[in-house]
């Protein structure tokens, strides 16, 4: 089979949102309807690897579809960032729909149906901006995004859920239209184009102050990134049912926030322009205050999920210092530290799904001694939480490595200190579970219940991501490798 | 045939509206009118085609020489107007036998069909005339078939919204002709295009400043322009489905036309818009009307009163971006007028199809709609998404020119205004959304039907004109920038 690589590209966008309709006809028969899924998820896995590989030839990979207004155009091209994000956003959905089987089913929602295919769009909407050659194109898919996981978010449809679904709406398409479109705008009458381009898009000679106040637009306006303080959608979406939380608010929505925000920043601003700022700096303990605050609130959740929305609106702090950093060990940090963290973080949320469907818990208070009946699922806990904490040997460690070497290249003192405060934070949060899991003291209330674990899928997908986690720690290079070439396009000196 | 396009546009609707009366069965007369909308529809296709390739087609009626006879003038700006409103007519109309059945008495619906002919072919002619007086004229006609196809509905509140409207729009148009008349006495000609020829010479009287200023308050006033939008939310809220679908997305838009045609045409540029601090009245006026139309929205309980105010405040982007008074700025304007009568035309018809499955529309009653009607309540989801300015539809191709024009201008602050005041859409859309689908439906009413095809059709018709001009601007973007350049005197 030859499809093009240009092909494959419009396919990976195309074909999650084409999965619909089958999923959709087959509805009422539950396993043909999850196959389609997984077949869809694995076509798209291939097409990505493919494309990788392509980009790793050095091929140069782009389409254009058509101009909405003038000058305006949608069109897609590869470059490593995307390449990053879209290769974990599609692998993890994979293992995200065999876990969603599992816990889908015992778990007994209603609606499936709805529930895999708006899943399906989400990750279309994904692949749109992992690829999205502009600007333009980029925030069309981000807003169609935020609303086709607003259907996931109040799946369950309770008044609980509704009033979830008001604060992530709210807070999404309010600061997506005020700050994000403003900034959009903007840069196009300064700058006279949206296309991403390494170096950036503005003149050497752009005013600083207009600049500086598009950068604090951008910041704001994309929500997804849940800097404080409009982080608090994040919290709200935990509502949806677990596999949503991992996927879409550990992995895929929240991710393609952090990723734009890098975006723009290593692409629109250009690095070299980001760092002469007037409010950069600004920007900067601003997502140091996120990060802290997120960690010290997540430590007084008891509510398992809740502590983990927390810890991902700190660790999503991370990604945007290192982007703001405005050096490529900065870049290479963040950048590193989305995959890293998609792994560690979705892992977390598979296991507190796996614990609900399995105990029917949700409180940490709760899960004392869980460990001795469900050992698998917590030692996948234990390793997530290292990984997210970033200590060997998982793959956390190396982003937060170059993120820390990022905050000493630009003698960032201050940041450093955060950084490492939160680090022990994230310890003093995470470890506490999974410890007090395996050795309960006398409080327990699960022994002698024997080992009931969850599902077989959902046991099996977490077992994958927890494999990840160790993966990524021995063998980083193809990451490392791709989130150099970040600031470098081949044919492009500018940058390093 | 060709050449007599312009007034066949008008003469059309004008001479079909008696010929109702000889046809006996009411589906005839039904089927006779969508026909003759469709043909004006086909005209004033030709026609636009014909400006774009050629410029501005000139037709002199009974061959009288202007200024003595009256003329017919079609350039870029009307030819997109007539455009708009006889597609949404033709579109409007393909509901109307379902949807007057339900809710007109049956010896009505030939005087039904009437009024509509009427109405359509007064507001044609408003567009198309290049005659000030004429423009009175055919405003008279389109108001007086207006009020009463307002008179026609169920509700017996539509008496008492159609005396308000009667009382407001004939002030107005009162207005308007004494403006004729001053004009008239200074200049001696009736004739826009002479009239802009010979006003700059007398510009500096009192007089012509009176006469400007009673021109255009009696245009805002049918504009509904914040504050002299009284009238229309209760006019809109009770009249029939059909006529209210009919004249949201219509009325206002030949108000707006009128208002560039005055301001930009009739008395040029550096009069209306320096002489008069036009710009910042229209400026704060049209910011204002945005806020307080839209916070007034999110507290209606009927979902067209609700609808009624949000038009208001939609009028108040078209005036901010009229007031920004640059190329872009009346881009975006005219984007809108198109933009919008697309989004109220189709939530205006899904609004009649839920009226004629539960007969009411308010609030509570939408609640479990999103089950039992899944596919009108999507169109209204996906009208609301464009109302809000949700990329992929209409609504954000609008937001995104007057947004830039704005910006253009140096006008952050009016910039981030616009942004806000979308939010409020947000909210007063999500209110019914929230309505529809998380609630269950009240107690006895488990057997709704979804609406039938007379309806879906003409319903998706425009909701997917909603998301093909979001996406392919081509048109819309093309003709309104083409009509703005050459009111500015810029070729293109």
């Amino acid at each position: 089979m030859s499809i093009s690589l240009e092909t494959m590209l419009q396919l990976s966008i195309i074909l999650p949102m084409f999965a619909v309709v089958g999923i959709v006809a087959t509805g009422h028969k539950p396993d043909l309807r999850e196959s389609v899924t997984i077949g869809t998820s694995l076509v798209l896995l291939y097409f990505v690897i493919n494309l990788y590989q392509g980009i790793e030839r050095g091929e140069s990979i782009g389409v254009q579809w058509w101009e909405i207004l003038p000058g305006l155009q949608l069109s897609f091209s590869i470059e490593p960032l995307g390449m990053i994000f879209a290769l974990i956003a599609s692998f993890l959905w994979l293992v995200t729909t065999i876990y969603s089987i599992g816990y889908m089913r015992n778990h007994q929602e209603k609606n499936q149906t709805r529930f895999y295919a708006y899943f399906a769009i989400a990750i279309g909407c994904v692949m749109g901006i992992a690829f999205a050659a502009n600007l333009f194109t980029l925030f069309i898919f981000y807003e169609v995004l935020t609303l086709s996981t607003y259907p996931l978010v109040t799946h369950a449809g309770t008044e609980k859920a509704k009033k979830g679904g008001r604060i992530y709406l709210g807070i999404l398409l309010s600061t997506s239209i005020v700050f994000f479109l403003l900034a959009i705008v903007s840069t196009w009458f300064v700058a006279g184009t949206l296309d991403f381009k390494p170096g950036g898009v503005f003149d050497s000679n752009v005013n600083t102050t207009v600049a500086g106040v598009i950068l604090v637009l951008f910041v704001f306006g994309i929500g997804k990134a849940a800097i404080m303080p409009f982080h608090r959608w994040l919290p709200a979406a935990m509502v949806a049912p677990t596999p949503v939380s991992a996927l879409l608010h550990a992995v895929a929505v929240v991710k393609a926030g952090v990723f734009t925000i890098l975006k723009v920043c290593a692409l629109i601003f250009g690095i070299d322009l980001l760092a002469v700022l007037p409010t950069t700096q600004f920007m900067l303990y601003l997502a140091g205050a996120s990060v802290l605050l997120a960690s010290l609130v997540a430590m007084r959740q008891d509510n398992l999920k809740a502590r983990l929305a927390y810890s991902t609106v700190s660790q999503l702090g991370y990604v945007t210092i290192g982007a703001l950093l405005a050096t490529s060990s900065g870049v290479i940090g963040s950048s590193m530290h989305i995959a890293m963290h998609a792994f560690g973080k979705i892992t977390l949320f598979f296991c507190a799904g796996a614990i609900l469907v399995a105990t029917h818990k949700s409180k940490i208070s709760e899960m004392r001694g869980i460990g001795l009946q469900m050992p698998i699922t917590m030692a996948a806990f234990l390793i997530a939480s290292l990984s997210v904490i970033g200590v060997p040997p998982t793959g956390g460690t190396w982003s937060k490595w170059f993120l820390l070497m990022g905050t000493m290249e630009t003698e960032q003192w201050i940041i450093m200190i955060i950084l490492m405060i939160s680090s022990l934070l994230n310890i003093a949060y995470l470890l506490p579970i999974p410890l007090h899991a395996f050795f309960p003291g006398t409080k327990t209330a699960f022994a002698g219940t024997g080992i009931k674990e969850a599902p077989l899928p959902s046991l099996i997908a977490l077992c994958i991501t927890t494999a990840g986690c160790v993966i990524l720690f021995v063998y980083p290079q193809p990451l490392y490798e791709l989130a150099k070439a970040i600031l470098v396009t081949p044919g492009l000196t500018h940058g390093q | 045939m060709l050449t007599h396009l312009p007034i066949l546009q008008v003469i059309v609707p004008l001479m079909a509206a008696p010929l109702c009366l000889l046809l006996v069965r009411p589906r005839l007369v039904w089927l006779f009118t969508l026909i003759a909308s469709g043909f004006t529809f086909l005209i004033s296709s030709l026609l636009l085609q014909q400006v774009m390739t050629s410029g501005t087609i000139i037709y002199e009626l009974g061959g009288w020489e202007a200024p003595w006879g009256i003329e017919y003038r079609i350039d870029q700006l009307n030819a997109f107007l007539l455009l708009i409103i006889s597609a949404i007519s033709t579109v409007v109309l393909f509901a109307a036998d379902t949807s007057i059945r339900q809710e007109i008495p049956a010896d009505r619906h030939t005087l039904f069909y009437v009024l509509y002919l009427l109405s359509l072919a007064g507001m044609l002619g408003i567009v198309a005339t290049g005659d000030a007086f004429n423009v009175f004229v055919f405003l008279e006609i389109s108001s007086l078939s207006a009020y009463a196809l307002i008179a026609l509905g169920k509700d017996r509140r539509a008496l008492w919204a159609s005396y308000q409207y009667l009382i407001m729009g004939t002030i107005g148009a009162t207005f308007i002709l004494i403006g004729i008349g001053l004009m008239y006495q200074m200049t001696g000609t009736l004739n826009m295009d002479d009239l802009s020829r010979r006003l700059p010479e007398v510009a500096q009287t009192r007089t012509v400043f009176t006469a400007f200023a009673f021109v255009i308050v009696g245009i805002c006033l049918k504009l509904a322009m914040f504050p002299l939008h009284l009238w229309l939310p209760n006019a809109y809220a009770y009249a029939p489905s059909i006529v209210t679908a009919f004249l949201a997305a219509t009325a206002t838009k030949v108000a707006i036309y009128l208002l560039i045609r005055f301001t930009f045409s009739v008395f040029d540029f550096s009069f209306s818009f320096t002489h008069i601090p036009l710009q910042i009245l229209f400026v704060v006026l049209g910011l204002t009307g945005i806020f307080v139309a839209s916070t007034t929205a999110i507290y209606q309980t009927n979902v067209k009163h609700l609808f009624a105010y949000s038009s208001i405040a939609q009028i108040g982007y078209m005036i901010v971006g009229f007031s920004v008074s640059t190329v872009a700025g009346l881009t975006a304007t005219l984007l809108h007028v198109f933009n919008h009568a697309l989004m109220k035309g189709a939530l205006f018809l899904a609004l009649g199809a839920v009226m004629y499955r539960i007969g009411s529309v308010q609030l509570t009653q939408f609640q479990g709609l999103g089950r039992q009607m899944p596919l009108t309540m999507a169109a209204i989801v996906i009208g609301g998404l464009s109302l809000i300015g949700v990329p992929l539809t209409v609504g954000f191709v609008s937001k995104w020119y007057l947004i830039l024009a704005a910006i253009e201008n140096g006008w952050w602050p009016v910039a981030v205004l616009i942004l806000l005041g979308s939010l409020l859409a947000i909210v007063y859309v999500w209110r019914i959304v929230e309505a529809a689908y998380f609630k269950l439906p009240p107690d006895g009413r488990e057997s709704i039907k979804e609406a039938p095809l007379s309806f879906l059709i003409p319903i998706w018709t425009l909701v997917i004109a909603n998301i093909y001009f979001g996406v392919d601007t081509r048109l819309s973007v093309q003709v309104a920038q083409a009509a703005s350049q050459s009111l500015f005197g810029v070729s293109p």
